[in-house]
C-alpha cells in the first residue's frame, strides 16, 4: 500500500499526510474496511454509480460535493469539525478546565468503551440494510439508501481515527473487531441488540432512519460535548450527516401517509390495504415498534455509568449550553420507579439521571415527526391521528422492563388487556406479510410505488425523475 | 459503648432448594446445573436490588446450602456446572450499594462467609469426586470471576463482549474480596504482570486473549455454547467414578431461641447449646455426645443426616454463623465438650476408616466446621471442666481455642483422648494438623500425644504434662483464674485481639487458603476502612453517585 496518497484516498483535515503512525494503522485497516464493505455492504450494487455526496472538506459547502461514484470507490473522509481557540471543558467536574487534546489517562477505557459502542452502531445498520436496495420503491430512495449507507461507513472511519490516533494497539484491536462483529450473527454479534435484527423492507427502513437514527442524533449531540476534543469534533462533523438520515426517515414516512390518504380518497369505501397501500393503524403498529425499542437504546433511567460519564467530562447533554448549571451537582430529577404496582416518582441525582434527560429530549423531538404526519391527515380531513407510544411501553430495558403498561396513557395493565392490546397496537404476523408483499423494486427513473408518493424535491435541486442510480 | 449485640433482622442460614430466590439447581444424570439467577428484589434488606446477578449475603447463603446439598444428597452427580440465566451476564460480583451501606464488621463477615463458601467448592471437588466448570455465559466481573476462579475449569462464551473481570481497583478502589488475586497467582499461576494489568481493566478481558493468558480455559462461540458446555461436563463427569447412586438428605437444622429471665439468649439444638451473656459480652458453647451411636458404616448410612456427629456438627456450624453474624458483641467463647466417650471413639473410628462415602463425606464436613471455627474472630476458651470429654474430634474443638483451661483435680472428672482423627484427617487452612500446628517447635510432643491413640483418655494432670493445657489451676484456684481470665480478655480491644488471633492461630506452612484468608484480613479489610475507599469522597462511597473520588495521595 505504499506510495499511496492519502490526501487524496481519504480526504480528511487531520494531517493524515504527516501522520506516519496514523497512516501505518489505516493502511492496514483500509483494505480489511474495504473487504468488509464488499462482503456485507450493499454488495449488489457495488458496481454501479450512484448520485452521492461527498464531504471533501470542512469548509462552508466543502461537505457537500455531489458527484456520480460506485461506492466502493467511495471516498470516505476523516473531519473534525474545527475549533475555536483553546477550547474549555463545559461541564462536570473539570468544568472550565482545557479540553483534553489526548485522552486523559484516568477515563481512557470508559472513552474507548463509548467510542466503540457509538461505532459499532455504524457498520451495524449498513448491514442491517444490505438487501434493501433491490426492493426500493424508486431510483431517489434508493439513492438515498446508498447515500445512508456510505454515510454511516464514513462514521465507522470517524471512530476508528479516534481508536487509531488515541488509543495505541488497544484501539487498533477495538478498530479490527468492529469489522468482526456481524449484525444478527449469533457467533459475534453487534453489540446492542437492535442492531442485530435484520431490516427487510422500506417500512422498517423510514421507521430506522426516523427512530433510531434520531437515538444516533442524541447520542452524537451529548458526545459533541465532550471535554475530549477530537471527540467533540468529530461528532459535530457527524451529526451534519445524520441530519439527512432523520430527513430520509421522517419525509420517507410522511410520503407513505400522504400516499395513503390519496388511495383513502379515490377508494373511501375500501381498505387500503387493498389498494396497495398501507393502512395508517397499521404505519402506527410500526411506530409503536420503532419508537418504543429505541426508548430503550438511552439505558436505564437511573445509571452509574451515566453520571460517571457527565462527572469526568466524557458526555453532555444534548445542546450542554442551554441549561443554566453545568456541573449538575447538588440538584435533583425526579424520576418514575414502579413500586408495588403503582408508578411512583423519586427524586434521584441529576447526574444519575442523565439517561432520562437525553430520552425526554429525544421523545419530544421525535414528535416533530408525528405532528408534521398528523398535518398530512388534517390536510386530507381525515380525523386519523398519530402518537408515539408512552415511555413506559414496551420496554425491555430500565424500571419498566418486562412491565406491561398501556401504549397511550402508560397506566399499568393486565396480563390478558395488555396482550390484547397488543393485537392492536403492534405490529402483527399480517402487518408484515402485507408489508412485504408491497416490496417490489421499482427501477424506471421518475417512477415510484404504489404505496408510497413521490417526493417535492429531487436532490441537490435536481429533478424528481433524474437516474439517480445508474443500473 | 456498644450497638449491635442484635441486628434488627437476624440472618437465618438453613434454606433449601425449594426456598431458593437466586438459583436453579437442576440434574441431568451424572450432571448438575447450577444456574445464578438473582431476584433483584430479594435482598436481604431493604435499599438496594440485586441487578444484573449481583449477590449479597442472602444469594451465596442459597450457594452454600447448594454446595452441601450436592455432596450430600446427590452422590450421583459427577460434574456441577456453574452458570447464569441472564442474558449477556454471569454475575457482576458483591452488590455495591449493599457493601457500601454495610457496617465493616459486616463486610469482613459477608466476604469471610462467601470465602468459605468458594473454598467448600474446592473441596468437594477434591474430595468428593464432584468435578466444577464454570460456564460464564456472559460477563463475570469482581466476585463473579472469582466464583469462577473457583471452578476447575472456566468456559467463557465468545461473542466479541463478554468478558472476565476485576473492576475493584480501577473502579471501587477497593480489592477483589474472595480470593481472586491469591487465585489468579496462586491457583491458575498467571504471570504477575500480567495479573497486574488484568486487575486494572475495569472491563476486563475477553475472547481469545483471557485464554491466551489462562484466565480461562476454553471459550466458544454463541452457537455452539450449549454443545461445548454439555461436551466439557461431559469429560469432567467421565473422568470421575461415582460415588454412590443414592444420598442422605439433608433436614433443615432446628434450633429454639430462648432469652431468660437474666436477659441470656440461648440457642438450643439437639447436640449443642449456644448461651450468650450479653452484659458479659461472654457465651457458652457446648456439643454433647449421645449414649449410643452407630456401629458400623452402613448404619450411619442408614442414619444419614441423623447420626448424631453428622447432626451435632451442622448445628455448631450454624451455632457459629448465629454467633458471627447476629452477635456481634460478643468478645469470648468458652467453649465445652461433653458426653459419651466411647460413642466419640466408636464415630471417629468410621469417620477415619471411610468404609463408605457417606462416612467419608461426613468427616470433611468435620472438618470443614472446625476450621470454621478456626476462622471466627472471637476469643476462644476450651474449658474442661468437671465431666468434660475432650477426646478425638471433642479434643479438636478445644485444639483450634486460643486457649485452654483444665480443672486439675482428682475429685473431678475431665477426660482428654486422642483418636485417629487428631493425627491428620481433619487438617487446617495450613494444610497440617492441630496438633501439628500446636508443636511446630517440638515435634516430639506431637508424637507423645499421638502414642495415647487408641488407648483409655488421660486426666487432667497428664494432658497437662503433654502440653495440653493453657491453664491447669485445682479447684481452689479454678473460679478465680477463669473469672479473671474472661474479665481481662473482654476488657481488650477487640480489634487487637482479632488480629492477635489470627496470627496466632495459623503457625507453620502458608497455603493458598491461608494466603486468602490472611490478606483478607491485613489488605481488605484495611483498605476497606480507609477514608480512599470508604471516606466521603472515597472510591467506594462515590461510585454509582454523582461525585467522583478524591484520593489522599500519601502510599502506606
Amino acid at each position: 500500500m505504499a506510495g499511496i496518497d492519502y490526501s487524496q484516498k481519504i480526504p480528511n483535515n487531520v494531517d493524515l499526510k504527516s501522520d506516519k503512525r496514523l497512516q501505518r494503522a489505516l493502511e492496514r485497516w483500509q483494505p480489511d474496511y474495504i473487504e468488509w464493505w464488499k462482503e456485507m455492504g450493499p454488495t449488489d450494487f457495488n458496481e454501479k454509480d450512484v448520485y452521492l455526496r461527498t464531504a471533501v472538506s470542512v469548509e462552508k459547502d466543502g461537505w457537500a460535493n455531489f458527484s456520480y461514484v460506485s461506492m466502493p470507490e467511495y471516498r470516505w473522509g476523516i473531519f473534525l469539525t474545527p475549533h475555536e481557540k483553546d477550547p474549555l471543558i463545559q461541564f462536570g467536574d473539570h468544568m472550565g478546565q482545557e479540553a483534553w487534546q489526548q485522552v486523559p489517562g484516568e477515563y481512557r477505557n470508559w472513552l474507548r468503551r463509548l467510542i466503540v459502542t457509538q461505532g459499532d452502531t455504524e457498520p451495524a445498520s449498513v448491514e442491517q440494510q444490505r438487501l434493501l436496495g433491490h426492493t426500493a420503491p424508486s431510483l431517489y430512495d434508493m439513492r438515498n439508501l446508498f447515500q445512508v449507507n456510505v454515510e454511516e461507513g464514513r462514521h465507522l472511519w470517524a471512530m476508528v481515527y479516534l481508536l487509531h490516533r488515541h488509543f495505541g494497539a488497544d484501539g487498533r484491536e477495538e478498530a479490527d473487531q468492529m469489522l468482526q462483529r456481524r449484525s444478527g450473527n449469533p457467533d459475534h454479534p453487534r453489540i446492542l441488540s437492535t442492531f442485530n435484527e435484520p431490516i427487510e423492507e422500506w417500512l422498517s427502513f423510514f421507521c430506522f432512519t426516523m427512530f433510531t437514527d434520531r437515538d444516533g442524533k442524541f447520542q452524537l449531540l451529548s458526545l459533541a460535548e465532550s471535554g475530549f476534543d477530537p471527540l467533540a469534533r468529530t461528532t459535530r462533523f457527524m451529526l451534519t450527516e445524520e441530519a439527512h438520515h432523520m430527513f430520509v426517515g421522517q419525509t420517507g414516512l410522511q410520503r407513505i401517509v400522504r400516499r395513503t390518504l390519496e388511495v383513502m380518497k379515490e377508494f373511501p369505501d375500501a381498505d387500503p390495504a387493498e389498494k396497495g397501500a398501507f393502512p395508517l393503524e397499521l404505519i402506527q403498529r410500526y411506530i409503536n415498534f420503532w419508537a418504543s425499542s429505541c426508548y430503550d437504546l438511552f439505558g436505564a433511567e437511573v445509571s452509574s455509568n451515566s453520571a460517571n460519564f457527565f462527572a469526568s467530562g466524557l458526555k453532555g447533554r444534548a445542546y450542554e449550553d442551554k441549561f443554566e448549571d453545568h456541573t449538575a451537582l447538588n440538584q435533583f430529577k425526579a424520576v418514575e420507579r414502579f413500586v408495588d404496582g403503582k408508578v411512583v416518582t423519586e427524586d434521584v441525582p441529576l447526574r444519575n439521571a442523565m439517561n432520562e434527560v437525553l430520552r425526554e429530549a429525544y421523545i419530544a423531538d421525535n414528535q416533530k415527526g408525528v405532528d408534521s404526519w398528523n398535518k398530512e391527515c388534517e390536510k386530507a380531513g381525515v380525523p386519523f391521528r398519530f402518537y408515539l407510544p408512552h415511555h413506559r411501553f414496551n420496554r425491555q430495558v430500565g424500571e419498566f422492563a418486562g412491565l406491561r403498561f398501556h401504549v397511550k396513557t402508560g397506566e399499568p395493565m393486565g396480563e390478558a388487556a395488555y396482550q390484547a392490546m397488543l393485537e392492536e397496537t403492534m405490529p402483527t404476523a399480517k402487518d408484515r406479510s402485507h408489508v412485504k408483499s408491497l416490496m417490489v423494486g421499482v427501477r424506471e427513473p421518475g417512477k415510484f410505488a404504489g404505496w408510497i408518493a413521490p417526493p417535492l424535491r429531487g436532490i441537490n435541486g435536481q429533478p424528481v425523475e433524474m437516474e439517480y442510480v445508474k443500473l | 459503648m456498644s450497638s449491635t449485640s442484635t441486628l434488627e433482622q437476624p440472618i437465618h442460614f438453613q434454606t433449601s432448594p425449594d426456598q431458593y430466590r437466586h438459583w436453579k439447581l437442576s440434574f441431568d444424570g451424572d450432571i448438575a446445573t447450577l444456574a445464578m439467577n438473582v431476584d433483584p428484589m430479594g435482598g436481604m434488606r431493604e435499599g438496594y436490588e440485586l441487578k444484573l446477578n449481583s449477590y449479597d449475603l442472602g444469594v451465596d447463603i442459597e450457594l452454600n446450602d447448594a454446595i452441601n446439598r450436592l455432596r450430600f444428597e446427590h452422590p450421583e452427580v459427577r460434574c456441577l456446572v456453574l452458570t447464569g440465566s441472564l442474558d449477556r451476564v454471569f454475575c457482576a460480583g458483591a452488590n455495591i450499594v449493599m457493601l457500601r451501606s454495610s457496617s465493616h464488621a459486616f463486610k469482613v463477615n459477608f466476604c469471610k462467609y462467601t470465602n468459605e463458601t468458594r473454598l467448600g467448592l474446592e473441596d468437594a471437588a477434591e474430595n468428593s469426586g464432584l468435578r466444577t466448570l464454570a460456564a460464564l455465559n456472559g460477563t463475570a466481573s469482581g466476585g463473579g470471576y472469582e466464583l469462577a476462579l473457583a471452578c476447575e475449569r472456566i468456559v467463557l462464551v465468545d461473542d466479541r463482549n463478554s468478558a472476565v473481570s476485576f473492576p475493584e481497583v480501577p473502579l471501587l478502589g477497593v480489592l477483589p474480596g474472595t480470593g481472586g488475586l491469591t487465585r489468579i497467582t496462586d491457583k491458575r499461576k498467571i504471570r504477575r504482570d500480567r495479573c497486574d494489568v488484568f486487575s486494572s481493566i475495569a472491563e476486563g478481558i475477553k475472547g481469545k486473549r483471557a485464554v491466551e493468558w489462562d484466565l480461562v480455559d476454553a471459550v466458544a462461540p454463541l452457537s455452539r455454547w450449549d454443545e461445548t458446555v454439555a461436551k466439557e461436563a461431559r469429560t469432567l463427569a467421565d473422568a470421575q467414578p461415582a460415588r454412590a447412586q443414592k444420598g442422605v438428605q439433608l433436614p433443615p437444622v432446628a434450633c429454639e431461641t430462648v432469652e431468660d429471665e437474666s436477659g441470656r439468649t440461648h440457642l438450643k439444638y439437639r447436640y449443642v447449646t449456644l448461651s450468650l451473656a450479653h452484659a458479659e459480652r461472654t457465651a457458652e458453647l457446648c456439643i454433647e455426645a449421645p449414649d449410643t451411636g452407630a456401629q458400623s458404616a452402613a448404619e450411619a448410612l442408614e442414619q444419614g443426616a441423623a447420626w448424631w456427629v453428622m447432626q451435632a456438627f451442622r448445628e455448631f456450624d450454624d451455632a457459629l454463623l448465629h454467633l458471627r453474624m447476629n452477635y456481634r458483641d460478643n468478645a469470648l467463647v468458652l467453649l465445652r465438650a461433653k458426653g459419651s466417650e466411647a460413642v466419640v471413639r466408636r464415630t471417629d473410628a468410621l469417620l477415619a476408616a471411610g468404609e463408605n462415602w457417606f462416612t467419608t463425606e461426613v468427616r470433611h464436613l468435620v472438618k470443614r466446621v472446625l476450621k470454621r471455627l478456626d476462622l471466627t474472630s472471637r476469643s476462644l476458651y476450651a474449658i474442661a471442666d468437671e465431666g468434660t470429654c475432650f477426646v478425638g474430634s471433642f479434643l479438636e474443638l478445644a485444639l483450634a481455642c486460643d486457649r485452654i483451661y483444665l480443672l486439675n483435680d482428682p475429685d473431678h472428672e475431665v477426660k482428654l483422648g486422642v483418636t485417629a482423627l487428631n493425627a491428620g484427617p481433619l487438617p487446617m487452612s495450613n494444610g497440617i494438623s492441630r496438633l501439628e500446628t500446636r508443636f511446630l517447635g517440638t515435634p516430639e510432643a506431637v508424637g507423645a500425644i499421638l502414642a495415647h491413640q487408641d488407648k483409655d483418655s488421660f486426666d487432667a494432670e497428664t494432658a497437662n504434662e503433654l502440653g495440653l493445657a493453657t491453664y491447669a489451676p485445682d479447684e481452689i484456684d479454678w473460679e478465680d483464674e477463669l473469672r479473671l481470665a474472661m474479665e481481662e480478655r473482654t476488657s481488650f480491644s477487640p480489634d487487637a485481639l482479632t488480629g492477635m488471633e489470627s496470627n496466632l492461630r495459623f503457625a507453620g506452612p502458608e497455603t493458598m487458603e491461608t494466603k486468602i484468608f490472611g490478606r483478607l484480613s491485613a489488605w481488605q479489610n484495611w483498605i476497606f476502612q480507609r477514608p480512599n475507599a470508604v471516606g466521603e469522597r472515597g472510591a467506594l462511597q462515590c461510585y454509582g453517585t454523582p461525585n467522583r473520588p478524591e484520593f489522599l495521595i500519601e502510599r502506606t
